[in-house]
Order: C-alpha cells, then structure tokens, then sequence
C-alpha cells in the first residue's frame, strides 16, 4: 500500500448551533408543507362507504399544512434576526452582493463549478456569493409564500395574525390568482431542494471539506495551507 | 319624470298595500341588507319619510341578467316595491318610452337632480377605438357613462361585466370592455358582481342606500361586507364532505350522487365571495353546488379567464390549455433534474484531476506534522 494520505486541515466552526436548528426545522417544514400542499391541490381519491362524520383525513391535511405554515414562518423570521447577531458565515452580507469582490466571486463561481472553465480554486468557507444571493432570492419567495399562504388562511381563522397579510389578495387580484402562484411556488421549493441537496453533494465531493456534515456538527474543514478568509 | 318625488311609504299606500305590508316589507329588506333588528326603525323611518331617489338604470355590454335576476327577486313584494318605488327616472330594459321622449327623460333627469341621482350600470363598457363597440342614441356608451356620471351621487355596478368586465373582456378582450371603475374614479362606487348577482342581494344594497344614505362597509373590491364577507365554501353545505376527503372524481360517479364535495370537479367555492350558500336562489330553493355544479366564481375577477372551470388549478396563460401549474412544475423539475445529471457526468470527466488529487491526497511539502489547531485526517 502506498503512503496513506496525510493532508493537514484545520476545522472552522462555521454554522452556530441556531443555524444548524434553523436549517433542520426549515428542511422539515418544508418537506411536510410541500407534500401537504400537494395534497390539498390534488387530493388522493379515496372512495369511502362511511359517512363523513366518521372521517377527516382532509381536514387533518389542512390542519398539519397550517401549523407547519406558522413553524416555517417563524423559523424564518428568528433566521433573518441571526443575520444580524449571528457569525460572520450567518451575517445577513453574505447574502446581498454590496461588494465588488463578491460579484466578482460570483462570476467565479460560475465558471469554476457551473460551466467547469476554471480551475482557480474557490477559498470561501462558508457561503459563497452565489450560493448567498441564490439564498436571498430563496428567502423573498419564502417572504411570498408565507404572505400569500397566510393571506388565503386568513378568511379561515379569527385570529389577527393572518389577517395581518390579507392585503396581497386585492393586489394579486382575487383568492383564484393568489392560490395559484402560492401553488406554482410550490414546485420552485421542489426543485430548489433537489438543486440544493445535489450541490451540497458536489462540493462536497469536490472539495472534500465536509459540506454535508456541516450542517450536522457545524463544523468544516480547510486545508492548513489555505488562509481563513 | 316626478316632480314631487313621495316617500316610499307613501307610494305603497297610494298603491294599495296595508301599513303592515309596508312593516314587512322593511323587516325583510333590512334582513337582507343585513341591518340587524336594532336599525328596523331607521330603515322604516326612512322609507316612510325619505323622498324615493331618482335612478338611472344604464345597459352597456352585457346580456341583461342582473335586470332578469332582480324581477325576480325572491321575495314578489321586494322587486315589486323596487320598481314601482325608487323612482326609476331612465332604464333602457324597463321604461315605456323610446327615443327621443327617453333620451329627454334622461337629459330632464341629470339636470334636474344633479347630485341626487343614483347610476346604476349593467355592464361594460368597450373602450377600444373611441368605444364604438356600444352606441345608445348615436353616442358611444363611453362617452355617456361619463355624462352621467359627473351628478351622480354613487354609482352601483351591476354584476360581473360593470364590476370586472365580465366574458367580454375576456382575453384578448377585442373591444377594449373596461368595468365602470376604472372609468370613473371619482365617485364612489358599490360593486356587486355575479353573474348575475342574487337578486336579494341587489335589492338589500339599494335599501341600504335609500335608508341610510351612506355607502354600506365595503371589501377590497368595493364589494358590500353583508353579501360578500365569505367563501361560498364556508357556507356550503357540501362542506363536511372536503373536510371528510370525500370528492366527487367525475360527474357521472358514485360520490357524484351521494351529493359529496365538488372540488376535485373544479369548484371555485373556497376562492369566491358571495352568499349563494346562505340566500341560494329562487326563492332559496337552490344554487350551482346544490344542483351538482361546481362553483365557476362568478363573482371575482377574472373568473372567465381562469380556466377549465371542470378542474381545480387554472390553466396558466401562455402555456397551452390544461397546463396547470403542476405540468409546469413538473417539466421543469424534469429539466432540473436532467441539468444535474449532465452536470454531475461532466463534473467527473472535467474535474477528475481535481477529484483524483483529493482522494490520493499527499500532505504538500509540508510533512511536519505539529497540529497548532485540532488536526482532521483527510480521508
């Protein structure tokens, strides 16, 4: 057997345990929203021979949609208060390109791991500018959801909370359109996922940093030889 | 044309009806205006007092049923009583004059109660090229509502065309069919659409404004709170049967029969606003849903454009018919999913000196192996 591979890497503790929560409650919520929301769009035909008195599995669907709908929104809005207490790789710039060297970066980023044109490697550590503004778009259409969720919820429920948002509906022109782009969005946290799973996989292989496991312990690692940035 | 406009109350006994007549009539209306018991003797005092307001009925695009829904509101007294006793100075479906005699009346009207009058208008109105799509008395509707308008003291609009446009203006919407509101902006208006609206719903708006003179509390469209505060879906008596997941596949199936919920089938119920499940119509012996129909939403905006009525999501505009938000979600996650796959072959043939150089890793030069920080073992 050749020599075994000995590289040095330092670790850096890049996502705060609140970060890591966040993201976990957010991935579920997600998952249970979206399979939830499908549901309810395009409800399973199940063909009962007893009353509806003795059943409410719609009704459960809804109900389970709702809360998670209340967890996912306040999760993001404790998400957006760390962008402000939280780490540096938490901080709310990482997120806006306000910096030049960022944009710069992004067109790097591009090019080394999209088009695969460059071979400069990359030294962010925690997000790189890319994957921060793909994420401030992502939390404007959380914002959009959350509104036009809650705006459709609000004729059920007496609670003031809901009715806080129902001003989307006259903008968007009556519930019918308003349920159909919160529908349509649906399937944007569909494929936003699946792109992201699949990214954290690549850079992971790539860059054998621990990506993945990142979001567990909250640690990464970089080689010695690199400057933390 | 009257000169010395009476009371309703005072029509009513010049017409024959009992003074109890009269108290039932306001119980009802004021009911179906949604006034609670307390404000009776408002609404009694002022139709017993109040002089009738003059009204013009106007017709622009339309098919005319809101006039048709209203004769025959449900209760024979109310749509006798409207339209014998509001004072109904103008209106192009109901009035025995013609021509000129009408055009005078109309003229007579506007000069004589400016300020007073109270325009109701059924349907749109075109505005594409100068608005010639709609003349009445050689003059484009376009122009007339305008005229009207100016000493008009609030303006009603009638049913789904006066309120949103209606099928006319349907994409592309050829002859330009604007509703009234976005023609006049500054009066206020009371929108009531439908398709037709429910006649008791009509006639509850108008005695609410004979009796209080003031504009019922309105939505966001403009749309009186009492009539169209709720989802038909949350007065549907089919509602057990969503909560219940038990839906209606296709018309001519077993839950189709056993009355079960339509929304699979298309019904717009839980996104539109209107009382049909608690009025219903005909005399409340029905309305779409009870006689197996889904709702089509005739009461919001765009309903015509949001198609099939006969399935749940809409088609998106620009898309081809049947392309729900699901087919567009779905090909694109399709192509999301292609996109990775080409991406993660071409990661492994472009990168592969870079994945190669990870998993046979050698520590640089740097073979001093003194952990200053806590140390990983690569691999």
């Amino acid at each position: 057997m050749a020599e075994p591979n000995v590289v040095e890497y330092r670790q850096i503790y890049v996502w705060q345990f609140p970060v890591r929560l966040y993201h976990w409650i957010n991935a579920l919520c997600i998952l249970v929203l979206a399979a939830t929301g499908y549901i309810i769009g395009k409800p399973i035909a199940i063909q009962s021979a007893s009353e509806a008195s003795f059943q409410y599995w719609f009704g459960t669907v809804r109900f389970i949609h709702f809360s998670f709908a209340f967890i996912f929104f306040f999760n993001f809005l404790f998400r957006i208060y760390w962008g402000f207490v939280g780490n540096n790789f938490a901080h709310w710039k990482n997120f806006i390109p306000y910096t030049a060297a960022q944009w710069k970066e992004m067109v790097h980023v591009l090019a080394l791991d999209i088009l695969m044109i460059s071979k400069k490697p990359l030294k962010s550590i925690g997000h790189n500018s890319l994957a921060g503004v793909t994420y401030f778009l992502l939390f404007l259409v959380f914002l959009f959801q959350s509104i036009t969720g809650f705006g459709l919820y609000a004729q059920m429920s007496g609670s003031w909370f809901p009715k806080l948002f129902v001003w989307i509906v006259p903008l968007m022109g009556g519930d019918i359109a308003v349920r159909q782009w919160h529908h349509l969005l649906m399937w944007f946290f569909i494929i936003v996922g699946i792109v992201h799973v699949y990214l954290v996989f690549y850079h992971d292989y790539i860059e054998a940093r621990g990506t993945t496991s990142s979001m567990v312990g909250g640690w990464k690692f970089i080689e010695k030889s690199e400057k933390e940035k | 044309m009257i000169d010395n406009p009476q009371s309703i109350y005072e029509k009513m006994r010049e017409q024959g009806y009992s003074r109890r007549d009269f108290l039932r009539f306001c119980s009802y209306i004021a009911a179906a205006a949604g006034i609670n018991a307390t404000g009776l003797s408002t609404v009694v005092k002022a139709l017993e007092t109040k002089p009738r307001p003059p009204v013009i009925w106007l017709h622009y695009q339309e098919c005319t049923c809101c006039s048709e829904s209203f004769i025959r509101a449900s209760h024979p007294v109310v749509a006798d009583i409207i339209l014998d006793k509001i004072s109904l100075d103008y209106s192009e479906l109901l009035q025995a004059a013609a021509g000129v005699q009408a055009e005078e009346v109309l003229s007579e009207t506007i000069k004589k109660y400016r300020g007073q009058y109270l325009m109701t208008v059924e349907g749109s109105i075109p505005t594409n090229n100068g608005g010639v799509y709609c003349t009445i008395a050689g003059r484009t509707s376009l122009d007339r509502v305008k005229e009207i308008a100016e000493g008009a003291k609030a303006i009603i609009a009638w049913g789904s065309c006066a309120s949103w446009g209606c099928v006319q203006s349907a994409n592309p919407n050829p002859t330009g069919a604007t509703p009234v509101h976005k023609i006049i902006t500054n009066k206020p208006i009371i929108r009531v659409p439908g398709c037709p609206p429910i006649a008791d719903v009509m006639a509850g708006v108008i005695v609410y404004l004979l009796a209080f003179d003031r504009l019922p509390e309105l939505d966001h469209f403009g749309r009186p709170m009492s009539f169209y505060s709720k989802r038909v879906h949350d007065s549907c008596y089919r509602r057990p049967y969503y909560d219940a997941g038990l839906f209606v596949e296709s018309f001519d199936d077993g839950s189709a029969k056993k009355g079960h919920c339509l929304y699979k089938t298309g019904c717009k119920g839980p996104v539109t606003y209107n009382s049909c499940g608690i009025i219903r119509w005909n005399n409340g012996v029905s309305y779409c849903i009870q006689s197996g129909h889904p709702c089509i939403g005739c009461t919001e905006e765009n309903f015509w454009n949001n198609e099939p009525f006969y399935q749940h999501l809409s088609s998106f505009p620009g898309f081809g018919i049947e392309t729900t938000a699901d087919t567009i979600g779905a090909t694109v996650g399709g192509i999301a999913v292609a996109g990775i796959a080409a991406h993660a072959i071409a990661t492994n043939i472009r990168k592969r000196k870079t994945i190669g150089e990870n998993a046979s890793h050698n520590a640089h030069d740097d073979n001093d192996t003194k952990p200053a920080d806590k140390q990983e073992g690569g691999e």
